[in-house]
């Protein structure tokens, strides 16, 4: 981007607006909408502007991970599909699509939202795994934060399939919801200059300098950050984009 | 006795049946099988005499020589400059087709460089599709500062209006300096308020160009955002 | 015993309610959504655009490319591990036979026209409705086309020959099932996919096409339609 280009965007911020007229702290209209599969165990669709991504949950029986023989397991996993973008590759799963799951992931698990123990059928032979995978449709700009709304949202509506101690009946769905014990949101804060923006667009994507994805729990605790971007940040700027994100995330859980 | 099968400015879908005997004859967009004409891609039925054509509603820019567009700076060469220009295929502009003088060992990036954008011409497009532009023009120009918006390509002409009329009118409501290249890429600079208006105003022409009223429509919008009146100029 | 009742209490010949739109997918040069029963197909088209690697460039006309795969929770039951699988493969390749007929790249050399279809959740006939998306993805990019392709799947189940199989006929157990995925070319009827899975007599075969194409039809006036809806301005 030239100097001019550049000065261009910062004379819009100065003045509090973005090149599609948002305010530099207000999201694209949100919709979240649970339950698009009758085939996954939990699905959720979820757009924030034109972005829309897909996320459904499948559970399966496995033997649990020998350092925790009492709890069921949980992966998430995130297709950056060619179908959504012009610049994505059919393939295996590229660095950007790793980042997305692996940050998604974290705000899931070290929150606790799912209470694993309570996923453990037999101790040291059964546990239920749960995988949700994240599917974008239309790639507009801000995947960490749709997606992380988008699990959220799938593990809500998820049933667990009916188990009668030797196979699953994935036709038959239980009334019973997966235990959840927090919805932690996502919220990811862009530095441009010395501007704050939220729910950044492709195109303005394309031109972050810095970038904070803070996943909040409902009481405002953190449990997920990630920094990104070529540039460093300040602690000043660090502490003004998690208030940000703590702020914002008050908003999108509103959708869960 | 020859049969129309479509009204003038309907939507149809390829394959279509448009005209039945030999009265009409296949025009652009259109294909003759037989005694049938029928369409070669979806778009909108423009029937001119005899002559039944489909004008594009949707695809890539279709460079044209003559055609004055807006390209982005994606690769410095040896001898000159790649560029993106919104269609299937990318141009080049030969330091030979610069403004001014350029001596062989000069660093290109002080001219263009990646990223930059520039209105030029395109000058050449041979069978197989590689594009030759020029700044030999004293209007063509790199464009420093200002945003860069895309739109469908097929929708330019009627951004633009008759003789400039419909971009005049955004321009003189919004007092912002816009270029509309022929490959739907759009460059604006005004006032951060009166930028958004045009970008809005820009994209509700894109999504109603074939509905007829175009015009008023606009004005409308316009004056309800620009709280300004507005006349339109009568153009023969 | 016969089969003498559809399992959803359709009509032998009756295809499952369909829903289609299109241009739903920004980025895109075209896009469309496809459904068929609780089948579901997203496609993309990007492009005519630069084809890399170069040695793939055609200097005598542009090169349709499909891709299809099912989203990791698309089915009932395992999880599907994501990546291109041998059936994904096969049936990309099918459906870009199947759509190419139509398609006239001859204005493009050098070019690539990508085609991705993608199936959020399934029960039967995904490639079907995936050639079904794609046809309208690639009108809706403006695509020079001679046609448009919809695709059906008559099934055999049991004595019975049904139009637009579902999964539960597919697993029938009462007696032998045969799935014959169609697509046809709208105006000449001419078949551009033809697979088959099970057994089925020469007599069964000639039925099953002309099944095929009379539920085509009835496709293609839904994917006609939905194409044109999409420049009506809401008043």
């Amino acid at each position: 981007m030239s100097r001019e280009q550049k000065d261009h965007i910062l004379n819009f911020l100065e003045k509090g607006i973005r090149f599609d007229g948002r305010k530099l702290d207000e999201y694209r209209p949100i919709k979240v909408e649970k339950g698009f599969s009758g085939n996954a165990e939990g699905s959720a669709k979820v757009s924030i502007g034109d972005t829309e991504v897909l996320a459904g949950v499948k559970m399966s029986i496995m033997e649990p991970y020998p350092d925790t023989p009492n709890e069921g397991t949980m992966m998430i996993n995130v297709e950056l599909l060619p179908l959504s973008n012009p610049d994505f590759e059919p393939g295996p799963p590229g660095i950007q699509s790793i980042e997305i799951a692996r940050v998604v992931d974290r705000g899931i698990r070290e929150s606790g939202a799912i209470d694993t123990k309570k996923l453990c059928i037999k101790k040291g032979e059964k546990v239920w795994s749960v995988i949700i995978d994240v599917c974008p449709i239309n790639d507009d700009g801000n995947l960490f934060d749709a997606s992380a709304l988008a699990v959220v949202a799938a593990l809500q509506d998820a049933k667990f399939p009916s188990y009668d101690g030797k196979v699953i009946d994935y036709k038959k769905k239980t009334k019973e919801s997966l235990p959840l014990k927090k919805l932690p949101v996502s919220c990811t804060v862009i530095k441009i200059d010395n501007h704050f923006i939220v729910d950044p667009t492709y195109e303005e994507e394309e031109k972050v300098e810095s970038r904070l994805t803070v996943e909040v729990e409902e009481d405002g605790t953190l449990c997920a950050l990630q920094k990104g971007g070529d540039k460093p940040l300040t602690a000043e700027d660090i502490d003004k984009m998690v208030g940000i994100g703590i702020e914002k995330s008050k908003e999108l859980k509103k959708f869960l | 006795m020859g049969k129309l099968l479509v009204e003038d400015k309907t939507i149809v879908t390829p394959g279509e049946e448009l005209a039945e005997g030999m009265d009409f004859l296949p025009a652009e967009g259109t294909f003759r099988d037989k005694d049938k004409i029928l369409a070669s891609r979806m778009g909108l039925i423009h029937i001119e005499g005899r002559l039944i054509k489909i004008l594009r509603l949707s695809g890539r820019y279709i460079p044209k020589a003559g055609d004055t567009i807006i390209a982005k700076v994606t690769n410095i060469l040896m001898s000159g400059w790649t560029f993106d220009i919104n269609s299937s295929y990318s141009a080049m502009l030969s330091v030979k087709e610069a403004k001014e003088f350029i001596r062989r060992d000069a660093d290109l990036t002080k001219y263009y460089d990646i990223g930059d954008y520039i209105t030029t011409s395109i000058v050449k497009v041979t069978s197989q599709k590689l594009i030759d532009v020029s700044m030999k023009n004293p209007s063509l120009r790199k464009l420093t500062g200002g945003r860069i918006i895309n739109v469908n390509p097929n929708k330019v002409p009627r951004i633009i209006g008759k003789r400039g009329s419909m971009v005049s009118m955004i321009k003189n409501a919004t007092e912002c300096n816009i270029i509309v290249g022929q490959n739907g890429v759009i460059w604006i600079y005004g006032q951060p308020e009166n930028e958004i208006i045009v970008v809005n105003t820009i994209k509700m022409i894109e999504k109603e160009a074939h509905i007829s009223g175009l015009t008023e429509r606009i004005k409308t919008f316009l004056e309800k955002k620009t709280n300004k009146k507005i006349s339109i100029e009568k153009v023969e | 015993m016969a089969y003498t009742k559809r399992n959803d209490g359709r009509k032998f010949d009756e295809i499952r309610p369909t829903e289609a739109k299109a241009g739903i997918i920004k980025r895109a040069d075209g896009s469309a959504y496809f459904k068929m029963g609780k089948t579901v197909a997203y496609a993309a088209v990007y492009g005519p655009r630069e084809i890399h690697p170069k040695f793939l460039q055609n200097p005598k006309e542009g090169k349709l490319r499909c891709y299809y795969n099912m989203m990791p929770f698309s089915s009932v039951g395992d999880r599907v591990r994501p990546g291109a699988n041998r059936r994904a493969k096969e049936i990309a390749m099918v459906t870009e036979k199947a759509i190419l007929p139509v398609v006239d790249l001859t204005e493009f050399p050098n070019s690539v026209v990508d085609v991705f279809i993608e199936l959020p959740q399934t029960d039967a006939g995904t490639r079907c409705a995936g050639i079904c998306a794609a046809s309208m993805a690639l009108a809706d990019a403006g695509i020079p086309m001679k046609d448009m392709v919809a695709a059906v799947s008559i099934g055999r189940v049991d004595d019975k020959l049904v139009v637009d199989i579902d999964y539960s006929e597919e697993s029938y157990e009462d007696g032998t099932v045969a799935d014959i995925p169609m697509a046809v070319i709208s105006r000449t009827g001419e078949i551009s996919l033809l697979q088959m899975d099970g057994n089925l007599s020469r007599d069964d075969l000639k039925k099953a096409i002309e099944m095929a194409k009379k539920a085509c039809s009835e496709i293609d006036k839904i994917q006609r339609d939905t194409l044109k809806k999409k420049y009506e301005v809401k008043k």
